[in-house]
């Protein structure tokens, strides 16, 4: 519990860097367990309030019960969601079909371009982590965006102590990351640690699997498991080798680094 | 060798240095290979991708994400990455050895609470080993171990090992850094690592998962004097939170703090917590806490709350060893940010006393700018007070980054205070405010009351520049506006309050600025808003305008600054007004500043919307 503790000093030291450096501040939401303990660890650092707007880019592809889940939460905590659409790309057809890569830049990445431009955040709060895969292993707490969004890893701020970089040229932004140090399992941990609500999609309900990982129904596929609470969650990953991405299309060759190189997640 | 699955009890950070090419990456790969802690996949992922490209597969590739990290065979970033054994989470950095990515390495190991240094045993000690290990001990991470690696390349010799040991620990020694162990190792083979190597009889120490299984958290700060820098102060209720993150020592409700530079001083009404039961009474280090104080005074980010036996320092100046990373040299006369803890001010570097060359230790002198990746032994002044410690008592409120333009550019750890010629003001008025006798009627209820809080608007200038002028004018209009404003002319203390120093003593600007400086502090405490002009100074005004900010502080002064001609005004001029004055337009730009600053609200008639008390 000790180390949980720790961890969520750290991450509440974040977000009161970011809320005191950023004007115009917001987050990002997906409704997955990190952002659940995101959101959670945002009202522990302003004491029950979360002073700032959380973003969805909905690719129209979510499950929907991720839908369902996100407008009952913000209805009943009272939260200021907006969210925001590439409407221009699905018009045109876009889906999965057309490439993975391409169809996850044309959702998620350029929608979620679109958004900061239309609304000029400075500061985006994300639930990424350095355990999920390679390139986020390699990320800064605070992690600036040029002009176009893109992310220039061979050329990252230094970082020391709890010194971050929270000044900008004008027309960039910073993607913060409280996070950061977290494992999947430190997630479920804290999860129930807290008793923090979370969506049933991560329990198996009788059928013998579960997801592990969220994103869009046709990207994203269940895993074996007969995990029915937090504690069995908290178990199983305690013994399985298995990625916790590995249910996720994405994640194939280099998608990873194309994709966040260009402002992805 | 399976891992052992126990609940963590702890985190412990973990950065792994050294020249390019010794084979961090690898060590790394094989640490996890051996511990079994790869996910199921990864290891074929990765030999999938070595095999499709024609090339042998190395452990390094697991976790050198980039493209362009595999193609070249060396770490850009630092890469984060996790393991449990034996009950312990380990964040494991692995930090670029390559002399390009200085930075990056650095970023990872500020992170880290302990070290493991490698040293190719065929190469021997290289320049990044030195600089690497300099470094650790600059930025403050004392535990760590040598690892001696390739040992297979040197027929697992005795003898090369220990002449590598003895050549580095030397060095070491110049700058007194101790480490645990010197490991001799194989990470390609993996002699060592996880498991006893069966070549190397001869060395009969840990291996390297042994030897983190031996760095102990770091002694506990929580035993040390209250270091709380103030982070963020949060009106989202009716609570008025102050936060912060425990550096150092412990609080509990009922304490006494003393807020530095300000002086403030309140007891803690209460520990604040989301979603803990019952609500927390104290807190320790490490912590990022929210309390709430007996007493409204105004305290803002960048204060150092601590007990009144045990303050921090205190100055605009102070000596340090600093590292640069800067694109741009490091130079005398420019201006960066400096950020101690949780405050922010404008600095310059008043000396560079020499350039440590971290290969050799020695020293160049005579030096006008400190390159990228060079360290330095410098002095650094600051616009205004700031409140810190000495990096040898208290590591985190001891050390500080330098922010040019957009970046961080460089960071040190501070050595030395330097003495400034407002120290003894300073403690003049440290002493008076911390003996201050209040009444019932709080600074907070004489605002609320004249709808302005109280402050200094201080004229400078030459002779004949309209100084007296101004004053005059801007006090009429505060008044005829309905607020509290009070011309404080000089002439007026030279007969009465000064009358009995001497002509000599009048002469001098250090006495008369003390008793001006301690008069208008009275003044402002009644609410206030003193207008005043440093004329009885003549042209010592710029001396006499530091007295009095020094012992008037925190109550905000707005300098004016007057002259015929342009000229150099005094430091943290607010308003400068040069060539002939139109006095109407002068007025309402000093009233502007007056808003701006929080003292008058925008309108006239209307009550300031405080954000914090006062």
């Amino acid at each position: 519990m000790k180390h949980l503790r720790q961890l969520e000093d750290q991450s509440v030291y974040i977000f009161r860097e970011a809320y005191k450096h950023f004007d115009n501040l917001a987050m990002l939401w997906s409704m997955g367990k990190d952002s659940t303990v995101l959101l959670w660890l945002a009202r522990k650092a302003f004491f029950g309030h979360v002073p700032f707007p959380l973003l969805h880019v909905d690719t129209s592809y979510k499950i929907p019960a991720m839908i369902e889940y996100r407008d009952r939460l913000a209805r009943e905590w009272g939260l200021n969601l907006v969210v925001g659409q590439n409407k221009e790309a699905l018009a045109a057809g876009m889906n999965h079909e057309m490439g993975r890569v391409v169809c996850c830049t044309a959702l998620k990445t350029n929608g979620l371009k679109q958004l900061l431009e239309t609304k000029g955040y400075t500061g985006v709060i994300l639930g990424v982590r350095a355990d999920e895969e390679g390139t986020r292993a390699k990320e800064r707490y605070f992690s600036p965006r040029d002009k176009h969004g893109d992310w220039d890893f061979r050329d990252q701020p230094p970082e020391l102590w709890d010194q971050y970089k929270t000044t900008f040229p004008p027309g960039t932004h910073i993607r913060i990351h409280p996070l950061l140090d977290w494992t999947e399992i430190n997630i479920w941990e804290y999860i129930k640690l807290e008793n923090i609500p979370f969506i049933d999609l991560y329990l198996d309900k009788g059928d013998g699997t579960r997801y592990r990982s969220l994103g869009c129904a046709p990207c994203t596929t269940p895993i074996k498991s007969t995990a029915k609470n937090v504690d069995d969650i908290i178990e199983e990953l305690r013994h399985t080798t298995v990625a916790e991405r590995s249910g996720r299309a994405q994640d194939e060759g280099r998608g990873m680094e194309l994709l966040r190189k260009d402002g992805y997640m | 060798m399976t891992p052992t699955d126990t609940k963590p009890s702890e985190n412990l950070n973990i950065v792994i240095v050294g020249h390019v090419d010794h084979g961090k990456s690898t060590l790394l790969g094989r640490l996890y290979a051996d511990t079994g802690s790869l996910p199921d996949g990864k290891l074929e992922k990765v030999q999938a991708i070595c095999k499709q490209q024609g090339k042998e597969f190395e452990y390094a590739f697991l976790f050198d994400a980039f493209l362009e990290e595999q193609e070249q065979g060396i770490t850009i970033d630092t890469a984060r990455t996790f393991f449990m054994w034996k009950g312990r989470q380990y964040i494991i950095i692995d930090a670029p050895g390559h002399k390009e990515f200085l930075k990056n390495m650095i970023s990872g190991a500020a992170r880290a609470e302990a070290a493991l240094l490698l040293i190719d045993a065929l190469e021997g000690v290289k320049e990044q080993s030195k600089k690497h290990g300099y470094l650790l001990s600059l930025l403050g991470v004392r535990q760590f171990a040598v690892v001696v690696n390739k040992m297979d390349l040197v027929g697992y010799r005795q003898d090369v090992f220990d002449g590598i040991e003895k050549e580095y620990r030397e060095f070491l020694g110049q700058f007194k850094a101790v480490p645990s162990q010197f490991i001799p190792v194989s990470a390609k083979l993996g002699d060592n690592i996880a498991n006893r190597s069966a070549t190397m009889s001869w060395y009969s120490g840990p291996t390297v998962l042994e030897t983190l299984g031996g760095f102990g958290k770091e002694a506990a700060r929580s035993e040390q004097p209250l270091r709380l820098p103030v982070q963020d102060v949060y009106k989202f209720d009716a609570r008025r939170i102050i936060t912060g993150r425990i550096t150092a020592g412990q609080l509990k409700v009922g304490d006494h703090l003393v807020f530095s530079p300000s002086n403030k001083r309140a007891n803690i009404r209460t520990v604040e917590a989301f979603n803990v039961e019952p609500q927390p009474t104290a807190g320790q280090a490490g912590q990022s806490i929210g309390v709430t104080l007996d007493e409204q005074i105004f305290v803002e980010r960048g204060e150092i709350a601590s007990t009144q036996d045990h303050l921090p320092q205190l100055s605009t100046a102070f000596r340090a060893n600093v590292f640069w990373l800067g694109k741009r040299p490091l130079e005398k006369g420019r201006k960066y940010l400096l950020r101690v803890a949780t405050k922010e001010v404008d600095c310059e570097v008043a000396s560079i006393h020499r350039i440590i060359d971290t290969m050799d230790l020695a020293q160049q002198q005579g030096s006008s700018a400190v390159s990228k990746n060079q360290v330095a032994e410098l002095t650094l002044r600051t616009k205004v007070p700031v409140a810190f410690d000495l990096s040898a008592s208290f590591e985190s409120t001891g050390r500080f980054v330098l922010v040019d333009e957009y970046d961080i550019a460089g960071g040190g750890i501070i050595t030395e205070l330097v003495h400034d010629d407002q120290e003894f003001l300073r403690e003049e008025a440290r002493r008076r405010d911390f003996a201050w006798i209040k009444g019932e009627v709080t600074v907070e209820d004489r605002a609320q009351q004249y709808g302005h809080r109280a402050a200094v608007v201080l004229m400078t200038g030459g002779r004949h520049t309209g100084k007296s002028f101004l004053a005059r004018k801007l006090e009429g209009r505060l008044v005829a506006d309905g607020r509290h404003a009070y011309l404080l002319d000089g002439e007026n203390l030279r007969r009465g309050l000064d009358a009995d120093l001497s002509e000599a003593e009048r002469g001098q600007t250090t006495e008369m600025a003390r008793r001006y400086g301690e008069v208008a502090r009275l003044l402002t405490d009644t609410g206030l808003i003193v207008v005043s002009t440093t004329n009885p100074f003549g042209l010592a005004y710029r001396e006499a305008a530091e007295a009095i900010r020094t012992l008037v502080h925190p109550v905000p002064v707005i300098a004016v600054h007057m002259s015929k001609t342009t000229e150099e005004p005094p430091p943290s001029t607010d308003v400068i007004l040069t060539g002939p004055t139109d006095f109407d337009a002068a007025t309402a730009k000093v009233l502007d500043e007056l808003k701006r600053r929080g003292v008058l609200a925008k309108a006239i008639g209307a009550k300031p919307v405080f954000q914090y008390s006062i």
